[in-house]
């Protein structure tokens, strides 16, 4: 499940509100298909661009509930039923002694869903994203915000929304979706941006 | 009254990054090496200690009738307690909204884990035949048995390997936006795609980030009981039992006390010096320090408190072994001095933590917090090694004495824990650089209503 833009446009962004507001601008006029990516996370921009609250926990739920069945269940199927063995005259079957194992499975596999279930609805690991090809994205983990628009949104029209992007203020508006750098240009993208900092 | 700032300054996002992630491109430093060195002997020490105990068998400790149990599980227990507080850190603290918590927080994680990786060393090895491990796991083998859930040994195995791995997690999970940004900056390429590959790929997209802050306040509330349920579940394997000393109710809550006031110390330990080498006194602050003393401060009486009422249960219960243990054995018996450190270490030292002076001073925090984790070092010492040598039989009754590989796993494991924490803290933000960007946002978004 990609949920990452593939192809559009892209606006730079120089402050956390500058995005935001443009954000609610946009969805104000019809866009829809807005993705924002920012150096970290901002709640507001998050509800701009008309996601709501997260229902992974709901997903997760289940996963706890199973492992921790699973882990009563194993329990009480091996020393209750299949080897029953007298330790210190306790019942074969021993709930309060089951306690411990039961709850750190629930914890366990709780922990492991979620991570697996961020992972998947993020569509990672993809070490290689359309995103990535946008020429100066690799502020967007420092410093800069990044406003994408997807080119199937309803209210897309290239020259337009370029346009707008440009009036609510972002510093900078590239094409997303073109074709791959090659090494030989990410190189030099790397020597150029060495350049500047030396 | 005025407090001391969690954030110094005004830097721009990204000088704050240059800042954070400088650590991990710089080029080695003399110190550095220097540190390095002590810490591959001590794993060397570590290692050969292991390969001796496990061709030999464990014989070669001075574990012996009535005193089975000794440096191995006191080195367990205390390792474990350690880790402790770096859980509390990242998830009661994040819970509780604390903002001084942001940025230690990914070091008392790796803390945490580093400290797990020695502590589960322990069980492992007095097994004495390590290779069979696995058997402690429900596995359908040919043999036809399964484990005995009713014994703490599992218990411990599913606590223990549960806590690592949800630790691991944790860590990992608030790493990312992290190495995305080692990725975004790396000077070189062959380091863009190392740190490339860890991050997997993560751009900072908000509807990532949507499912993301989610998972890790969940994270969060499942690592808070966890943390509660681990060193509780430790100290199931002394209070199930019957030996005097350890049958005793007061032994989880005091067992979660110990650990989270030695795990603090730790934390303090280890932080002062990192943030004087890497000059982060803007991010980590006065104020931080300041916290994690009052913390020790609060866990140093809670743990009193149950010294206390250990001995007064003893008192109270009119049971004869149980008074001798209390009142005879551990103050004045064999190795009578540990248990004299022990109150002066965990309940009189950290006692200067009331004056402000104290807590504000570097030398006396880094210098108390050393002290405290020799006293809880002792204190598992008294509990496991005072409770075996003086059992219910006198005739059995014994002195326990390690030998030189004990002794050589022991401060082995130290040097191991610090390998690993120096790879860390080489490769990897130590400062959770997209957390403190989001907490300067916060802030200026404070001061601007």
């Amino acid at each position: 499940m990609r949920r990452t833009q593939q192809s559009g446009i892209v606006g730079a962004f120089d402050t956390p509100e500058a995005i935001i507001r443009a954000a609610h601008e946009l969805r104000k006029s019809g866009y829809r298909r807005l993705e924002g990516y920012t150096p970290y996370p901002l709640l507001d921009l998050e509800r701009a661009i008309g996601r709501g609250r997260s229902r992974i926990g709901f997903v997760v739920f289940p996963f706890a509930i199973a492992a921790a069945a699973g882990a009563y269940l194993v329990q009480w199927w091996t020393n209750g039923v299949d080897y029953p063995l007298n330790a210190g005259g306790r019942p074969a079957h021993a709930p309060p002694a089951f306690v411990p194992a039961t709850f750190e499975m629930a914890v366990l596999f709780s922990a492991l869903s979620a991570c697996v279930i961020l992972a998947i609805w993020s569509g990672l690991p993809a070490l290689w994203q359309p995103i990535f090809e946008v020429p100066g994205f690799e502020q967007a983990s420092v410093d800069k915000f990044f406003l994408a628009i997807s080119d199937r949104d309803p209210a897309f029209d290239r020259e337009a929304t370029a346009r707008k992007l440009t009036e609510l203020g972002a510093s900078r508006v590239e094409p997303l979706g073109v074709h791959p750098a090659t090494d030989a240009e990410l190189d030099e993208r790397l020597e150029r941006r060495e350049g500047e900092e030396s | 009254m005025a407090t001391e700032p969690v954030f110094i300054g005004r830097p721009t996002d990204a000088e704050l990054s240059d800042q954070l992630l400088s650590t991990a491109w710089r080029p080695w430093r003399r110190l550095g090496k220097i540190g390095f060195l002590v810490a591959i002997i001590g794993t060397l020490s570590l290692f050969s200690g292991i390969t001796f105990t496990v061709m030999r068998g464990i014989g070669v400790w001075g574990n012996n009738i009535p005193v089975g149990w000794a440096f191995d599980i006191i080195n367990f227990v205390w390792w474990v307690g350690i880790g402790h507080a770096g859980t509390f850190i990242s998830a009661v603290l994040l819970l509780f909204e604390q903002k001084w918590r942001t940025s230690i927080n990914r070091f008392a994680e790796a803390m945490t884990l580093f400290a797990i990786l020695q502590a589960a060393l322990f069980p492992v090895l007095h097994l004495g035949r390590p290779w069979f491990a696995y058997w402690i796991f429900p596995y359908p083998s040919t043999m036809g048995v399964w484990p005995q859930f009713k014994s703490a040994l599992p218990w411990d195995a599913a606590a223990i390997s549960t806590y690592f791995t949800v630790s691991l997690v944790f860590w990992y999970t608030g790493l990312i936006p992290d190495l995305a940004t080692m990725r975004d900056r790396a000077p070189t390429r062959a380091k863009r795609f190392i740190y490339g590959i860890f991050a997997l790929g993560f751009t900072g997209a908000s509807s990532s980030y949507r499912h993301y802050r989610v998972v890790y306040g969940l994270l969060a509330g499942l690592s808070t009981p966890l943390v509660l349920s681990v060193h509780s579940i430790v100290s199931s394997d002394f209070a199930i039992t019957l030996v005097p000393g350890w049958h005793s109710t007061i032994f989880p809550p005091f067992f979660v006390a110990g650990a989270i006031f030695s795990g603090f110390a730790m934390v303090l330990t280890l932080v002062i010096p990192v943030r004087s080498l890497f000059r982060l006194e803007n991010v980590i602050t006065k104020r931080h320090l300041d916290n994690l003393a009052k913390m020790v401060l609060v866990t140093s009486w809670v743990v009193t408190y149950s010294y206390i009422l250990e001995f007064f249960m003893a008192w109270y219960s009119g049971d004869e072994y149980e008074i001798y243990q209390f009142f005879e054995a551990r103050p004045f018996g064999p190795w009578a001095w540990i248990f004299w450190m022990m109150m002066i270490c965990n309940s009189v030292i950290p006692q200067v933590f009331w004056s402000k002076k104290a807590r504000n001073s570097l030398a006396v925090l880094w210098f108390v917090s050393l002290l405290v984790n020799v006293g809880m070092w002792a204190e598992r010492f008294v509990i496991i090694v005072m409770g075996l040598q003086r059992d219910y039989l006198p005739s059995a009754w014994d002195v326990y004495v390690p030998t030189y590989v004990d002794w050589m796993i022991f401060l082995g494991t130290m040097g191991f824990f610090l390998l690993l924490f120096l790879l860390f803290l080489r490769f990897v933000p130590f400062v959770p650089l997209a957390e403190v960007k989001e907490l300067k946002h916060e802030l200026s978004h404070e001061e601007g209503h």
